[in-house]
Formats: C-alpha cells, sequence, structure tokens
C-alpha cells in the first residue's frame, strides 16, 4: 500500500509554472500509480466498478490535484480554493483516490467505498464527501454549475479557478454546449473543462453510440481555448494545464484540455480486455492487476 | 380536412363580404378585471428592494428577462444580473452554482421551461444539496391563451415530487411583494409562480400579510369554505361575495405555500359542516386539490372536497377570458357549481 501523498507540495499561492521538468514528472507520475492503487484496492472490495476509467484518467487527477490545485486539505471548504467538480459522478472512484493523495479524505476510508454508511458513494455526491463540489451523475450537469460558480467567484471579486471533469460519452448531453456557449459569452476566463475522451461509453464505442468528433474543431469553433493531448502523458497534461493557467483570467476565454486516454491504462491485463463500460474483474485478478501496474511504474521509474 | 378544402376553393365573392371583425384574442393576456386596482411588476421592485438589504441576491433569466419583470432588477443592479439565453439547462445549472459560491440567486424564465425542460438540474443541482436558489416561474397555469406549449397547467404536480422545494403560487402584487424577501431568507429552494405585468392588488382590504408556509382565513362564512391559492383566492373571494347574493355564506381560506402545506390551518377549517371546495389555477392532478385531498385522508377527516381546477387535458388556445369560462375559472362558473352542489 502506497503511503506517501503529495499534500504537503500543493501549492499554496498562485504561482505560474513554466518548465516540465522532471521532477514536476515524476512526482505526478508517483501519485498517478498511487491513484490507481487505490483505485484497484477499493475496486477488489466491491468486486467491480469504474476501475478502468479511474486507471485511464489517473494521470489527469494525478496533474490537477498534485500541481494545480489551490486548496487546503485540512479545509476542504476554504473558501479561496479552486473547484474541481467531478460531472462524472461514476469516475468516484478515481477522485476518491485523489482525494486520499490529496489529505483530503485518509487513505483508510476508501476501502469503504461503495458500502452502506460509506461517506463514498459508488457515484459522487457533494453532500457525503469532503471535497466534492457536486452531486455528479447525471451527465451533463457539471460544466452549467461551473459556469454559475465562476461567475459568482468573479463577481465578489476571487481570483479561485474552477476546473470541471467530463468525458468524452457525456458530450452527448446538449447542456454541455449550452454551457459552452455561456461560458464563452460570459468571458469566464477562469473556467477549465477537462474531457476524458476514452472513446467508450455505455453501450460502446463513442463513434458507434453517438459521434462526438471532431471534438477539438467543436470546443474552438465555441470560441474556448483548445488543447488536445496524450491524457495518459503526465508530460504533455503538464504542460498543457500550464498553458491553460498562464492565460487564465477573470476575464478572458474559458480553456478546455481534451484528454485522449486509455481505458485500464497502466494494468495491460485490462488494457487488453474488451473494452466495457462497467468492468468485470475476477477475483484472482485483482493480485494480478497490481502486479502489473507497480511493474510497470517500477520499470518505467528505473528506465 | 374537408373544411380546408371548402375554404381553398371558396367562390370568390365572398371575399368582397365584410370581415367579422374578432371580438377576442390570445393577446389578452391579463386576468385582471377592467378597473382593477393594480400594482406594475411587482416582482421586479420587490427584487430591487430585497437585493438593496441583501447584497447576496443576483439575478438571472433565459431570454425572457422583460416578460418576467427581471428586467426591472437587471436595470437596477446590471453588475448583479447574468443573462443566460435561451437555454434553461444551463440556467438553473448556473444557479446552482451561484448558490454554491454564497450567493442568493433568483432564476426566471416560463414555469413550463422551467418544470419541463430543466427538471433534472433543479432536482440534482439546487435541490438535493439544498441551495438557495429561488426559481421564478412565469405564465402559471392559465395564465396565458397561447396554448399547452406555454401553459404551466401541471408545473405544481412536477414539482410537489421534488424533496426540499419550497413551492409558493401567490394571489396578487401583496403576496409577491412580501413574498420575495422571505424566499431570499428561506434556506433551500423555492419556485413562485410568477404574476408579471400589472398585477391585482387584492388582499391589502383584509388585512393580510404573507408568511412563508402559512395559510390564512381570509374571511368567515357560515355555509361553504373555500380553499384556494394563487390567482383563484382573488376569484374565491369575489365569488363569496356574488353567492352572497344566493343568501350563502362562504369563507375564503389562503394557502399561497403549497409545499410545505399548512395542514393544520385548513383541516380546521375543513373539519366542519360546510361545503368544502378547493380552488386553483392549475390541473386538477398533483396541485392543491390533491394536496388537500391527502391531508385530509392522512388525518382520517371523512370529508367530501369538491375541486374547482384546470381540466386533465391539454387546453385550448384564445383569449384568457373565454379560456377562463371555458374550464370553470370564471367567477360565474364557480358560482354555478357551488349553487348545485348545495342543490
Amino acid at each position: 500500500m502506497p503511503t506517501e501523498t503529495v499534500q504537503d507540495a500543493a501549492p499554496q499561492g498562485r504561482m505560474l509554472q513554466t518548465a516540465v521538468t522532471p521532477e514536476r514528472v515524476d512526482k505526478i507520475s508517483a501519485a498517478a500509480y498511487r491513484i490507481r492503487h487505490h483505485a484497484l484496492n477499493m475496486g477488489e472490495v466491491q468486486g467491480q466498478g469504474y476501475v478502468g476509467q479511474a486507471l485511464g484518467a489517473a494521470d489527469m487527477l494525478a496533474t490537477v490535484y498534485g500541481d494545480q490545485l489551490n486548496f487546503r486539505a485540512e479545509d476542504p471548504h476554504w473558501e479561496g480554493r479552486d473547484r474541481f467538480l467531478l460531472s462524472t459522478g461514476h469516475y468516484a472512484i478515481g477522485h476518491y483516490a485523489a482525494l486520499a493523495e490529496a489529505g483530503i479524505v485518509p487513505v483508510n476510508e476508501l476501502e469503504t467505498y461503495g458500502s452502506d454508511d460509506s461517506r463514498l458513494p459508488m457515484s459522487g455526491m457533494s453532500t457525503y464527501t469532503p471535497g466534492m463540489e457536486i452531486s455528479g451523475g447525471s451527465l451533463g450537469h457539471g460544466l452549467t454549475i461551473a459556469v454559475g460558480m465562476a461567475l459568482g467567484l468573479r463577481y465578489q471579486g476571487s481570483s479561485a479557478r474552477v476546473f470541471n471533469f467530463l468525458s468524452d460519452g457525456e458530450l452527448d448531453e446538449g447542456s454541455n454546449w449550452e454551457a459552452a456557449m455561456g461560458a464563452h459569452h460570459h468571458q469566464l476566463g477562469n473556467l477549465t473543462a477537462m474531457v476524458d475522451i476514452n472513446a467508450l461509453q455505455a453501450d460502446g464505442k463513442t463513434d458507434t453510440v453517438l459521434r462526438t468528433e471532431p471534438v477539438t474543431e467543436k470546443w474552438e469553433s465555441f470560441g474556448w481555448y483548445t488543447q488536445r493531448v496524450d491524457g495518459n502523458d503526465v508530460g504533455a497534461l503538464l504542460a498543457a494545464f500550464d498553458n491553460a493557467a498562464a492565460q487564465a483570467a477573470a476575464v478572458g476565454r474559458p480553456s478546455v484540455i481534451l484528454c485522449d486516454t486509455k481505458v485500464g491504462r497502466g494494468v495491460p491485463l485490462l488494457e487488453n480486455r474488451e473494452k466495457a463500460h462497467f468492468m468485470r474483474i475476477e477475483e484472482h485478478e485483482w493480485q494480478v492487476c497490481r502486479e502489473q501496474l507497480t511493474a510497470g511504474y517500477e520499470g518505467k521509474a528505473s528506465a | 380536412m374537408s373544411t380546408t378544402t371548402k375554404a381553398a376553393s371558396a367562390p370568390a365573392a365572398t371575399t368582397t363580404a365584410a370581415k367579422p371583425k374578432l371580438k377576442t384574442s390570445a393577446m389578452i393576456a391579463s386576468f385582471a378585471d377592467p378597473g382593477q386596482k393594480t400594482s406594475s411588476a411587482p416582482f421586479g421592485h420587490a427584487l430591487v428592494k430585497a437585493a438593496q438589504e441583501n447584497d447576496k441576491i443576483v439575478g438571472l433569466t433565459a431570454d425572457l428577462g422583460k416578460y418576467t419583470d427581471m428586467h426591472i432588477f437587471a436595470k437596477a443592479f446590471p453588475e448583479r444580473f447574468f443573462q443566460m439565453g435561451m437555454a434553461e439547462q444551463l440556467l438553473f445549472g448556473a444557479a446552482a452554482g451561484l448558490a454554491e459560491t454564497g450567493l442568493v440567486p433568483f432564476a426566471s424564465t416560463y414555469s413550463v421551461f422551467a418544470a419541463r425542460r430543466a427538471y433534472d438540474f433543479l432536482c440534482l443541482d439546487a435541490a438535493e444539496p439544498n441551495l438557495n436558489v429561488n426559481i421564478v416561474g412565469g405564465l402559471p397555469g392559465l395564465t396565458t391563451g397561447y396554448g399547452p406549449s406555454h401553459q404551466a397547467t401541471e408545473d405544481m404536480a412536477i414539482f410537489r415530487g421534488m424533496p426540499n422545494l419550497t413551492i409558493v403560487d401567490p394571489c396578487d402584487s401583496v403576496d409577491i411583494e412580501q413574498a420575495v424577501p422571505q424566499l431570499a431568507a428561506s434556506e433551500g429552494p423555492t419556485y413562485l409562480r410568477l404574476l408579471r405585468g400589472n398585477v391585482p392588488t387584492v388582499l391589502d382590504e383584509y388585512g393580510y400579510t404573507f408568511e412563508l408556509g402559512k395559510a390564512k382565513v381570509l374571511r368567515g362564512g357560515n355555509d361553504v369554505v373555500f380553499i384556494s391559492s394563487g390567482l383563484m383566492t382573488m376569484r374565491a373571494l369575489q365569488a363569496a361575495k356574488a353567492l352572497a347574493a344566493h343568501n350563502v355564506d362562504v369563507a375564503v381560506v389562503h394557502t399561497p405555500t403549497i409545499k410545505p402545506f399548512d395542514a393544520e390551518t385548513v383541516l380546521a377549517e375543513i373539519n366542519t359542516d360546510r361545503l368544502a371546495v378547493t380552488l386553483e389555477n392549475h390541473s386538477v392532478v398533483g396541485g392543491l386539490f390533491e394536496t388537500v385531498a391527502s391531508a385530509v385522508v392522512t388525518a382520517g377527516v371523512g370529508k367530501r372536497v369538491v375541486p374547482v381546477a384546470l381540466p386533465d387535458q391539454f387546453l385550448d388556445a384564445g383569449a384568457l377570458p373565454t379560456l377562463h369560462d371555458r374550464y370553470g375559472l370564471a367567477v360565474d362558473r364557480i358560482v354555478a357549481k357551488v349553487l348545485a352542489e348545495l342543490g
């Protein structure tokens, strides 16, 4: 069980970082590894779950919590915090792991994930979990709420940023595009959307269910500062978030980081399994998953 | 089908005849009686007044500022007003986001759009976290002749099932002026059935004050008790006066808060020998009548209740006075119904 966290290293002031140094990449890669490890442990307790999504999005979550967000672990409601909204409520398994990594949720609480009376329900809810800003899950809500938060923070003179995490399947929901127009119209320069493009949704591959591509052109045409990166490349993620941070302003273009990710990333057994929205993992496979994850991480780290 | 064909092939001679002048129009959009005392845009002015005392209040609309009296607020506080465009999901999601930052949003659109288009956003983003989001819905019930696209005949039925939501159905300008600051002060989400434009002023003659969550007895009476909300309280008072000419003594109980419902006051009035009648500007399904009926049954009161309400159907387009008469909301129709009930 990994025990380190990045909480002590969370940025306390609004410092812009411009160089993607090996140290930053290593720190976030290690955090992403721990998030994946937590997610596998949480999935094992339930025997199933959205482990594939958590593994795929771990690098995004590690980057935003480990490098970008301004927060106080001991005071999750601190007024000056940046807001991270999990619109895709079912990614909560990954988000809880990130909250543990951030020191907001105790690591030893993660094993209660999805159990009766747990603060960590299967679908993320603000009324249950410290550090969870909204109750996602009904997809297409997060970005509309984010627009209101960004308006409200700006009106009250706050420079806090708002990050909304959504997924490519979620882009089917028209409300996102209402919000995309609204954010641009109101020039919410402190709003950043991060889209996990894993090309998979409940009924199958995104391009067979309802084609969302060309995604980049869509966001650009809505007036957003748009970047598209390999969402499992920590260096690329850091560079993209740095770019977004550099152009963030109370009044300005909202930004979106489109992240192409791989479901099950970091665990070859799951990366190569037939892709499923809700992944079934056999009892004996969890340990194999953990071993593959660690071998891959240590192999990369020593390379 | 055949009618259309006939009209198209009508002989040319008929076109020279003067067209009969239409007497009524869907543009007759006021339910105020001719010469009635009214107040202009009471919601807009009340919101400005409340906002002068509470700097957390902000306003939003979805391209209907001028039609929900929100423009009064927008003019007074341009920096506290946010136009969200014709995008109701964004309107209410953003209202929830504003409330998350500690502000007190009032978000206006028509009731049909709030209830039908944006329910999921109100339910999960505002009601579940119990945020102080105030929904302002114009054209509640039958207050427009535009037909089912604009007539929110089932808005209360839709909203009553939403946990945490307070529902207010005001009668007149007095109710609205007094309700707005109380809605802002109350925790949790609220839904106001807005009366807009020149709104009748009625309740000032009854020594009445609006209290959120309370029903009020406006007048006593020995033969009949009216339980009413919204503009139907105005009609109930008028019908009570008209029934006096028939030697029928009618009490009127106004219950502007539909949820949480003041069952105690209402049941005390219903549990008598008098004929009990509910009056509402809403479908007979899921509104005041069923709210009262469930309170009556729950309390074990064996009492018949007669509903005056809109029928469970999509309503016609037309002039408001025509439609109110057609669907039984007009004073004469209420009087006739009560007299028939009394035999």
